[in-house]
C-alpha cells in the first residue's frame, strides 16, 4: 500500500500542473491548419485557452472511449456526420441545451437528441467534363447508373465516409434494394477503378478518362483555384423531382461536449461561438465550405457556383445507416 | 544445473567463484527478453481478446464479401515485393560490394536514401506522373495518340512501388554480406572452376541468403502493415480491411479479429526465416573485398551505372524533386516559425525513441548469445513482431490499456490526495517511446542481432581470458565491433520513427505536433502540394543518419 | 609460470563422455602438447583448462591452486591462462598494438607501453604497431595472438591448433619460432593438435589422446620408440605391424629374422603378464628398422614408394604377404614390383600381444 500511495502521489505532482486561466480540450479530426486560425480568435477575444490535439476519428473515439470518466477532452470536433452518430451512439457525448445553437443550426443538420451540431455543410455534388458533357445531359445520381454512362464515370473509393454517407442518405431514401441496383449501376459505368481522392477523379474528368464524376465542393474550388483553366464545372443534381426528400446530398463538420468533459460549459461557449455569425465564415470558408448557419453568406468562389437545394433528411442517418452502406458498396463491388 | 547452485551456495568464496558463461547461472536474460516479448504482446494480446465481443454480421459480411479478395491481395503483394525487393536488394548490393563501375561509391551509399523516404510519397508522386492523367500519358497521348499503356494504379503498380521503396532493407544487410565473404565465396567456387555467375548464384548468393532473409522480413512485415501506400493505390490488404473494419463499420473488434489474422500470417513467415537464420551461425569476418573488386568490362559497367542510377531516379531522385517543386509553390505561406518546433519534435523524439531502441534490441540480442535455446528465440521473435502489426492498431492496443492503468492510478489519487488531472502516464513521452520501441524493435533486433552472430565466441573467450569480466567484455570488446551494426540500427529505428503517423498521432502529449504529425494534417484532406513541404523535411532530417550510416562504412575496420 | 597439473578429469556434455579420467603433469616452463585425432576430447580439455567448461571428476591445478573441481570452477578471466585461438580471435576494432595491450591492466602507461613494444619485438612485428588485424598475413595475425596472450604473463598459456590456418611451409618455421619464444618467456605452455610434426617440434611432453583418454603421456622420442599401445604405435609415425612368435622373454622371432631385446606387451585389467613361450605377437616394424641392402639374401618387393627428397618410403611386401615400410637413401631408385634385398636393424622390440 506504501508503494502504491508513494508513486501515485509522485505521478501526481508531476501531472497536477494547476491551470491558471480557463481551458478547454478539444480532440479534433477536423485539421489543425482548418481549427488553429480559429481558436486563435476564440482565445484572444475570451481569454480562454485552448488545448487540441489531431487524429483521425476512429482513434480519438477509441481514446475518448479508453479515457472512460477520466478524459481531459472536453470537445471532440469531426468531420461527417456517421462519426458524430457513432460517437453519440458509443456514449461519448452530452446532451446539451442551447438556444443559440437551435436557432443557428438548421435541424436537418444537428442531432435530434442534441449530442452533436452542424458547424459547416459539405456538399457532394457532380462535376463534370464541359467539353464532352452538356448540363442538360445530367440530372440525378441515381441517373448516373444508366447505361448511357457506360465508362464516363468515375468515382472516388467507397472507403472513403463522404460516399459511404452519400449511400446512406440514399438509402433512407430509396431503400436498400433500389439503392444496390444503383450502385451497381454505378459500378457497371466505371472507366477506370476508383480514385483515391476526390481531386484524382476531378483530374481524370478533365484529361478525359471519363465524363463526370462526384465530389465534396471544395476539392473542386481548391482544384481550380490551381488550374482555372480545367473544363470543369459544377453540376447540382436532384433539383427539379417532386420528391421532397431530393436535394443534393450534404454532410457537416460538427462538434459535440463529451460526456465526461471536465469544462463542459466551457465547450458549449465554444460551440456556440462557431456557430455564430462571427466565427461561421471564418470555419467555412478557411475550407471552401458552406456556413452551417443559414443567415451567413458563403464565401464569394462558393457563392459562385450557385445555390441549390438541400437534401433535407437529417443527416445523422449517415451515420446510422453506414454500416449496411458499407456493406451494400461491398455486395455492389465498388471498391 | 540444481546441483551446480547448491555446490555454489556451499562455497564459502562463492563470491570469488563463479559458474561459467556457458551454464545457466540465472535466468535474469531470459527474464529480461520475455519482459520485453510481453511488452510488445501487449497490444496483441488486447488485439485478441476482441474475440470475446465477436461480431457475428460484420465477420460473416467480410468474410463473403472481403476476405478472399484480400487474402489473394495480400498474398500477391508479399510474393511480388518478396521478389522485387530480393532482385533489386540484391543485384544492387552485389554491384556495389562486388564490382567496379563509374559512380560506384555514390550510389554505394545513394541506394539507401529511399529510406528516408515514406512509401506513401513514392507512391503519390509515381500515380502523379504515371496515371492516365499524368504528364507521360497526356504527353503520349496528345503528341502520338498512344493509349492503352499498361495502368499503374494496378496490383503490379501497388508491387512495384513498394519495392522500389522497401529493397534498400534488403540491399544494406545483404550488402554488408557480401562485402566480408562474397570475395572468398567467389574465390572459393572460381577455385572449383565455376564461372562467375555460377560462383554468384551458387555459392555467394545462398551464403547470403540468411541475411538476406533478415531484409527480406523487414521489408514485408512494413508491406503487411503498410496503410498509406495502400490506400493510394485503393488496394485492399489485411490492413485496409482492418481500418475499414474499424472506421467505416464503427467495428474495432472486427478490426481486431482480422488483425489477429494478420498476426498469424507472420508467425507462419516468422517461421520461414527463421528456419534460414538458423544457417546464419558464428561466421567469421574475412578480409575485405575492396582490393578484389570485379572490374566490369565498359559495356557492362555502363550497364550497371544505368541501372543503379534508374533505381535511384525512380525511388528517391524523382520523388525528391517532385516535392521539392511542390514545396517551392508552398513554403511561402506555410513555413513559419513553428516547423522548426515541428522538426526539432520529430527530430528529438526519433532520437530518443531510436536510443531506446538500439539499448533494447541489444539486450535482446545479447540475451540470446548469453542464453541460446528455442525458448529465447522464440521469444526474441514475439519481441520483435509489432513492426507487422498496422500502426493504429497497435496504438490503441497499447493505449486501452496504458489508459486503464491511467485511471486506476487517477481514481487512487482522487480518494487519497484530490488529485483532479486526468493524465498520469498518458500524454507523457513514456508511452510514446514504449508504443515506438514495441513497433520498430525488429529494425534496431535485426542488425545488432546479425552483428552479434558474427562476433565469434572465440574472440569473448580471447577477452575473458585476458582478465576481462561481463561488463569489460561488452564495453571494450562487444560494442566496440558492433558500432557499424549499432549505428545501423539506430539509423533505421531513427528514420523510420520520423515517417511514423498513427502512433504519434495517438499518444502525442498536447503541443507535440511533429513533422508526420504534418503530413497527416495535410494528406488527410488531400492537401498533397501543402504535405510536400514536412515530407522534404523528413527526409532532409532522415538523410543525415543514412550519410552517417554511410559515412562509418568508409572508415570501418571490420 | 607454473606447474599444470590434472587429476583424474572427466567431463561429459548431453550424457556423452567427452573426456574420461585425464591425469597429467606439465612442468613449469614446459611445453605440452596433447596430440590426437579431432573429436578425441583434446579441445574439450584446453577449455576445461582455460575455464570454460566445468568438470564432473577430479580436479585441475595451476601452480598448486586448484582452479577446477565438480561443481565451481574459478572464472576464466581470473585464472590468468592465456589462449591462443585456432583462428586467432583478434580484436578487429582494435590495432596491433592495443590487441597486445588489451590484457595489460592496472599498469602504467608506460610500462604497458614497454611490455606492448617487447612483445612486439619478440615476435617480430615491432613495425606493425598501428596496423589493424585485417591488414596483416595469417601468420602475422598468428604472432599477435601469441603476443597478445603471452602479454599479461599468464602462468599458463594454451594454443588450441594454432598453426591449421597456415600453410605448410610458413607451419613449420612459425612452430620453431613459437617455441623460441615460449622458452625466452619461460612460459609453461599446452598446446592441442593434431599434427604430430608439430607436436613433436614444439613440445616436451607429448599426451596422446584417443576417446576422452590419454593413451599415453611421454616425451616425443618416447613416444616414437616405445609406443605403449596399438593406438600410440599408429598414429605418431609410420610403421607396419608383422606377426611374431615369443621364443623367451628377450627374443621374438618374425619371418625376417630373430629380434633380441625385453619383450614388453600390453597390459589389460587383470595386470600385465608377461608373455610366455610361443605366444604370438605383433612387432611394430618402423620405416628405419629395415635397411636396404643389396648383398642381403633377404629379398621383399616393392609394393609403393613415395619420394621424400633425400630418402624413398617404400612400401614392401615381405614374402608371407605381410607389409612393412623402408626408409632408402634415394640414390636408391628401385622400380615398383623390383625385388630388393633388405635387413632388420631393430635397435629394441615393440610388440603388441595378438587379441
Amino acid at each position: 500500500m506504501k508503494l502504491t500511495q508513494l508513486l501515485a502521489a509522485l505521478a501526481l505532482t508531476v501531472a497536477a500542473l494547476p491551470s491558471l486561466a480557463e481551458e478547454v480540450v478539444v480532440y479534433s479530426a477536423r485539421n489543425e491548419q482548418l481549427i488553429k486560425p480559429l481558436f486563435d480568435v476564440y482565445t484572444r477575444d475570451t481569454g480562454v485557452q485552448i488545448k487540441f490535439i489531431t487524429d483521425k476519428e476512429g482513434p480519438l473515439m477509441a481514446r475518448l472511449k479508453a479515457e472512460g470518466k477520466n478524459t481531459p477532452a472536453d470537445m471532440l470536433l469531426t468531420v461527417d456526420a456517421g462519426n458524430l452518430w457513432q460517437a453519440s451512439e458509443e456514449g461519448l457525448l452530452r446532451p446539451i441545451q442551447s438556444k443559440t445553437l437551435q436557432a443557428n443550426v438548421p435541424a436537418h443538420l444537428r442531432d435530434p437528441d442534441n449530442e452533436w451540431f452542424g458547424l459547416s455543410v459539405r456538399a457532394r455534388t457532380m462535376v463534370y467534363n464541359t467539353s464532352k458533357v452538356k448540363p442538360a445531359d445530367l440530372s440525378t445520381y441515381e441517373d448516373l447508373a444508366h447505361p448511357k454512362w457506360k465508362g464516363r464515370l468515375c468515382l472516388r473509393t467507397s472507403k472513403k465516409v463522404y460516399n459511404q454517407s452519400l449511400v446512406a442518405m440514399m438509402i433512407t431514401e430509396y431503400g436498400e434494394g433500389k439503392t444496390e441496383d444503383m450502385v451497381r449501376g454505378w459500378v457497371g459505368n466505371l472507366a477506370t477503378s476508383p480514385f483515391p481522392d476526390d481531386t484524382k477523379a476531378m483530374e481524370a474528368v478533365a484529361a478525359g478518362q471519363c465524363d463526370v464524376t462526384l465530389v465534396n465542393t471544395y476539392y473542386f474550388g481548391r482544384l481550380m483555384e490551381k488550374s482555372p483553366t480545367l473544363p470543369l464545372a459544377i453540376f447540382w443534381p436532384n433539383q427539379n423531382l417532386k420528391n421532397k426528400a431530393s436535394g443534393v446530398h450534404v454532410n457537416i463538420s460538427g462538434a459535440g461536449v463529451t460526456r465526461h468533459a471536465k469544462n463542459p460549459a466551457g465547450a458549449q461557449k465554444l460551440i456556440e461561438w462557431l456557430s455564430s455569425d462571427k466565427a461561421q465564415n471564418l470555419f467555412a470558408d478557411v475550407n471552401l465550405e458552406y456556413p452551417v448557419n443559414p443567415k451567413v453568406a458563403p464565401d464569394k468562389t462558393v457563392a459562385a457556383w450557385g445555390s441549390f437545394k438541400q437534401n433535407l433528411i437529417n443527416v445523422k442517418e449517415a451515420g446510422s445507416l453506414q454500416t449496411k452502406a458499407v456493406k451494400l458498396m461491398d455486395r455492389a463491388g465498388y471498391k | 544445473m540444481s546441483d551446480h547452485t547448491a555446490v555454489l551456495a556451499k562455497t564459502p568464496s562463492a563470491g570469488v567463484f563463479v559458474l561459467p558463461d556457458t551454464r545457466p547461472r540465472f535466468s535474469g536474460w531470459m527474464l529480461f527478453a520475455l519482459a520485453i516479448a510481453a511488452l510488445v504482446l501487449v497490444p496483441v494480446v488486447v488485439t485478441f481478446s476482441s474475440f470475446a465481443q465477436v461480431e457475428g454480421d460484420i465477420l460473416a459480411h467480410l468474410t463473403e464479401f472481403v476476405l478472399p479478395e484480400l487474402v489473394g491481395n495480400t498474398l500477391w503483394l508479399m510474393l511480388g515485393v518478396g521478389l522485387g525487393v530480393s532482385v533489386l536488394g540484391v543485384s544492387l548490393a552485389w554491384l556495389t560490394a562486388m564490382c567496379e563501375f563509374p559512380g560506384r561509391r555514390l550510389f554505394d551509399w545513394a541506394l539507401l536514401l529511399p529510406l528516408a523516404l515514406p512509401a506513401y510519397v513514392t507512391a503519390f508522386v509515381a500515380i502523379g506522373l504515371l496515371d492516365f492523367t499524368g504528364p507521360l500519358q497526356t504527353w503520349l497521348r496528345e503528341s502520338w495518340a498512344i493509349t492503352g499503356l499498361p495502368e499503374i494504379r494496378s496490383r503490379g503498380g501497388v508491387i512495384l512501388v513498394m519495392s522500389l521503396a522497401l529493397y534498400p532493407y534488403v540491399y544494406l544487410i545483404a550488402r554488408n554480406a557480401f562485402a566480408t565473404q562474397g570475395a572468398i565465396a567467389l574465390e572459393a567456387a572460381q577455385s572449383l572452376g565455376l564461372s562467375r555467375t555460377q560462383g554468384f548464384f551458387r555459392v555467394a548468393l545462398p551464403m547470403a541468403r540468411p541475411w538476406i532473409a533478415a531484409g527480406l522480413m523487414l521489408a514485408l512485415m512494413e508491406t503487411l502493415a503498410d496503410f498509406g501506400t495502400m490506400a493510394i493505390f485503393n488496394y485492399d490488404t489485411f490492413t485496409t480491411a482492418i481500418y475499414k473494419a474499424w472506421y467505416s463499420l464503427f467495428s474495432l473488434a472486427a478490426a481486431a479479429q482480422l488483425a489477429s489474422i494478420l498476426i498469424l500470417f507472420v508467425l507462419v513467415a516468422v517461421v520461414f526465416e527463421q528456419r534460414s537464420r538458423t544457417q546464419m551461425r558464428y561466421s567469421t569476418v574475412g578480409r575485405s573485398a575492396a582490393s578484389r573488386r570485379i572490374k566490369l568490362s565498359p559495356a557492362l559497367a555502363a550497364l550497371a551505372f544505368l541501372y543503379a542510377g534508374t533505381v535511384l531516379a525512380v525511388a528517391f531522385l524523382i520523388p525528391v524533386t517532385q516535392l521539392a517543386v511542390w514545396t517551392r509553390d508552398v513554403i511561402a505561406a506555410d513555413l513559419d516559425a513553428r516547423y522548426w518546433a515541428f522538426a526539432w519534435h520529430s527530430v528529438l523524439l526519433a532520437g530518443m525513441g531510436a536510443l531506446m531502441v538500439v539499448m533494447v534490441a541489444l539486450l535482446l540480442a545479447y540475451a540470446g548469445r548469453q542464453r541460446p535455446g528455442a525458448a529465447m528465440m522464440w521469444t526474441q521473435r514475439l519481441a520483435t513482431i509489432g513492426y507487422a502489426f498496422p500502426g493504429a492498431v497497435l496504438a490503441v492496443g497499447l493505449f486501452i490499456p496504458v489508459a486503464a492503468l491511467d485511471n486506476w492510478l487517477i481514481d487512487t489519487g482522487r480518494a487519497w490526495f484530490g488529485f483532479d488531472g486526468t493524465e498520469v502516464l498518458k500524454g507523457t513521452l513514456l508511452v510514446m517511446l514504449l508504443a515506438y520501441l514495441v513497433r520498430f524493435l525488429a529494425v534496431g533486433f535485426g542488425p545488432i542481432d546479425s552483428g552479434l552472430h558474427r562476433i565469434t565466441r572465440n574472440v569473448d573467450e580471447a577477452a575473458r581470458n585476458l582478465g576481462t569480466g561481463a561488463a569489460g567484455l561488452l564495453t571494450r570488446v562487444h560494442l566496440p565491433m558492433l558500432r557499424a551494426s549499432l549505428l545501423s540500427a539506430a539509423a533505421l529505428a531513427f528514420v523510420d520513427i520520423m515517417k511514423e503517423m498513427p502512433i504519434t498521432l495517438m499518444t502525442r502529449p498536447f503541443g507535440w505536433d511533429t513533422l508526420a504529425v504534418r503530413v497527416f494534417e495535410m494528406t488527410s484532406e488531400g492537401e498533397w502540394e501543402r504535405a510536400a513541404l514536412p515530407s522534404l523535411a523528413i527526409v532532409i532530417a532522415g538523410i543525415i543518419p543514412i550519410i552517417l550510416l554511410t559515412w562509418r562504412g568508409a572508415h570501418s575496420h571490420g | 609460470m607454473a606447474e599444470l597439473i590434472l587429476d583424474s578429469v572427466s567431463q561429459s556434455y548431453a550424457n556423452r563422455q567427452i573426456i574420461a579420467d585425464l591425469s597429467f603433469t606439465l612442468p613449469e616452463a614446459a611445453i605440452g602438447c596433447l596430440l590426437g585425432p579431432s573429436g578425441c576430447g583434446k579441445t574439450t580439455a584446453l577449455r576445461c583448462i582455460s575455464g570454460f567448461e566445468p568438470i564432473q571428476t577430479g580436479e585441475i591445478r595451476i601452480g598448486g591452486e586448484v582452479v577446477s573441481r565438480p561443481g565451481w570452477m574459478l572464472a576464466a578471466e581470473k585464472r590468468r591462462v592465456g589462449m591462443v585461438f585456432q583462428d586467432y580471435a583478434l580484436f578487429p576494432h582494435l590495432r596491433v598494438a592495443d590487441n597486445v595491450g588489451f590484457g595489460l591492466r592496472g599498469e602504467t602507461k608506460a610500462a604497458r607501453q614497454a611490455r606492448i613494444a617487447e612483445l612486439l619485438e619478440l615476435v617480430g612485428l615491432a613495425g606493425h604497431t598501428h596496423q589493424f588485424p585485417h591488414q596483416l598475413s595469417g601468420g602475422q595475425q598468428q604472432r599477435v595472438a601469441l603476443a597478445r596472450a603471452l602479454a599479461p604473463r599468464p602462468r599458463l598459456i594454451l594454443m588450441d591448433e594454432p598453426f591449421s590456418n597456415l600453410d605448410v611451409e610458413l607451419r613449420e618455421r612459425l612452430s620453431i619460432e613459437v617455441r623460441d619464444i615460449l622458452k625466452r618467456e619461460a612460459t609453461t605452455a599446452l598446446i592441442v593438435t593434431h599434427d604430430q610434426h608439430e607436436a613433436f617440434s614444439l613440445a616436451d611432453w607429448v599426451g596422446v589422446m584417443h576417446e576422452g583418454r590419454i593413451q599415453q603421456w611421454d616425451t616425443p622420442y618416447n613416444l616414437y620408440h616405445e609406443p605403449v599401445n596399438r593406438f600410440v604405435a599408429d598414429f605418431v609415425g609410420q610403421g607396419a605391424l608383422v606377426t611374431g612368435e615369443v621364443i623367451n622373454d628377450h627374443q621374438v622371432e618374425i619371418e625376417l629374422g630373430v629380434l633380441n631385446g625385453h619383450i614388453p606387451v600390453e597390459c589389460d585389467a587383470s595386470g600385465c603378464d608377461e608373455c610366455v613361450r610361443s605366444c604370438h605377437v605383433d612387432v611394430l616394424l618402423r620405416p628405419d628398422d629395415i635397411i636396404h641392402d643389396d648383398d642381403s639374401l633377404l629379398l621383399a618387393e616393392v609394393e609403393n614408394k613415395a619420394f621424400r627428397g633425400a630418402e624413398f618410403l617404400y612400401t614392401l611386401k615381405l614374402p608371407s604377404g605381410q607389409r612393412a615400410l623402408s626408409l632408402v637413401p634415394s640414390h636408391h631408385n628401385h622400380a615398383i614390383g623390383e625385388k630388393i634385398g633388405i635387413k632388420l636393424a631393430v635397435d629394441h622390440v615393440v610388440a603388441f600381444r595378438r587379441e
